[in-house]
């Protein structure tokens, strides 16, 4: 009990002081995970919204491939990226491997599926209401697309923070291929690991209460928007 | 000059099914332009379905739905149609009617003056700022007026415009309507509103279970309609009969 309340002093110490190893950390974390969620968000909403409006041969398939994929274990991505980005791999040549790029890489793949089939089932939904509307305008799928993500705007930053969720927290992608070097590829959820196992109680604890306070704040950020949209009617 | 006309509107044996069971059948009408068609009937009747395949939604089972006018632009880009329960998007009245310019490819600098105008012919000048989901029901259906109006659509179909709004809402809409038919669009209308046929109808196609059961010019339908069934819906006996004398 000692130990925890030493150790709950000593971080509360380090967030205070602004500790300029514990700054790092947490900067290059929101780096590659922002990053990356802003990467996914560019693919998944299109690909989601996609397989939303338009009928092709597999889009069952697809579709439970997306859904399937939201549980994609972060070790297993971890591992693919690693195939790719080693020498021996076809993307060797870039020499990624163990560099902020590769954790952005696999935090991508880890979470375009949740952001597209959480898309997929909102735009859908959306479709099933304005389809009648939307083609009597004239509007074909393709003009629909745009519109519909737009008409949805709010309910999809539910999507997106789903997908910085799972970036921000997961651990086994990142540590495969980014290798937690100091100063260079250790982010907040491989630091953690390494303290504790170091047994740093204090440094995985200050990471650990930064971990849930940005995941609070950027919670409290999309719900206030999306409240002040619901107020205004927009949503 | 006005541009070349996409009408008459011509329907040949125009049956349209759902899992084998016909709910339009046979029907055959010719549409001209510049009356007011009102198509008339209980609920179930086929009415809505009928505007559907007109304006292209759905796709008849059978027969062939033609636009004979000498137009030879695609009648597609030429109508509009105004449902039940509209769908407002989720931004202001202004930008409703703004999205559907931007869908017809209206230079941007022309869109103020259209938005205005629409906006001015239903009254809804003082909302144009206003969230379209904001607006009352009637509000919403002038709006979805304006904006289905804003093309200058030679053809207006209209689903039970007035079926969801109030009597002081439905006058306003019904004057809207008068308003967009005198700029000369072509106005085919359903309702089960016998007092609204009257008002508004220069002519009525009468249907019952899918079939149409006459088509008539409105002062003749109701001072003496053509088939029984006709005359027992003015008395305002309910039509359940399976199979009604369409004669």
């Amino acid at each position: 009990m000692l130990d925890f309340t030493s150790a709950i002093s000593k971080a509360t110490g380090l967030v205070i002081s602004l500790d300029p190893d514990l700054v790092e950390i947490v900067l290059l974390s929101l780096k590659v995970s922002l990053s990356a969620v802003f990467l996914a968000t560019l693919v998944g909403l299109p690909l989601g919204a996609a397989v939303a409006l338009y009928r092709f041969p597999g889009r069952t398939g697809l579709i439970i491939l997306l859904n399937a994929f939201m549980g994609l274990p972060p070790v297993v991505v971890g591992l693919i990226v690693y195939l790719l980005l080693s020498r021996a791999g076809p993307f060797g040549v870039f020499g990624l491997l163990f560099t902020p790029t590769a954790m952005i890489i696999a935090q991508t793949i880890l979470i375009i599926p949740i952001i597209a089939a959480l898309t997929r089932q909102t735009i859908e939904d959306l479709w099933e209401e304005y389809a009648e509307q939307l083609r009597s305008f004239g509007a074909s799928a393709t003009r629909a697309l745009p519109t519909l993500l737009w008409e949805a705007r709010f309910s999809l930053l539910t999507a997106i923070l789903a997908g910085f969720g799972r970036a921000s927290a997961e651990v086994g992608a990142v540590m495969i291929v980014g290798g937690n070097i100091d100063h260079v590829t250790r982010v907040m959820t491989t630091a953690i690991a390494l303290e504790v196992s170091k047994g740093d109680l204090a440094l995985a604890l200050a990471l650990g209460l930064i971990l849930i306070l940005l995941s609070l704040s950027i919670n409290a950020a999309v719900y206030l928007i999306r409240d002040t949209a619901h107020r205004n009617h927009l949503s | 000059m006005s541009k070349p006309s996409i009408l008459p509107l011509e329907l040949d044996n125009v049956t349209y099914a759902v899992s084998g069971k016909p709910l339009v059948r046979d029907v055959s009408v010719s549409l001209a332009k510049d009356t007011r068609t009102i198509i008339l009937g209980p609920n179930g009747a086929g009415k809505s379905l009928l505007l559907r395949l007109c304006h292209g939604l759905i796709a008849p089972s059978a027969g062939k739905i033609r636009w004979q006018g000498k137009s030879d632009q695609n009648p597609a880009h030429h109508q509009a149609m105004v449902f039940q329960r509209p769908v407002m998007l989720r931004r202001s009245a202004a930008a409703n009617i703004a999205y559907v310019l931007a869908l017809h490819r209206i230079p941007k600098a022309e869109r103020k003056d259209l938005i205005d105008e629409a906006l001015a012919l239903a009254g809804l000048s003082d909302l144009a700022n206003r969230p379209a989901r904001v607006l009352s029901a009637g509000e919403q259906q002038k709006l979805a007026l304006a904006r289905a109006w804003v093309t200058k659509p030679q053809v207006l179909f209209l689903d039970e415009p007035t079926a969801s709004i109030d009597p002081a809402a439905t006058y306003a809409v019904e004057n809207t309507i008068e308003t967009i038919h005198a700029h000369g669009t072509k106005i085919i209308m359903t309702t089960h509103d016998l007092g609204q046929a009257r008002r508004l109808a220069d002519e009525v196609l009468f249907f019952h279970q899918g079939r149409m059961i006459e088509q008539t010019p409105a002062r003749t339908f109701f001072g003496q309609p053509k088939s029984a069934l006709g005359q027992a819906f003015l008395r305002g006996e309910l039509l359940w009969q399976e199979d009604g004398d369409a004669n």
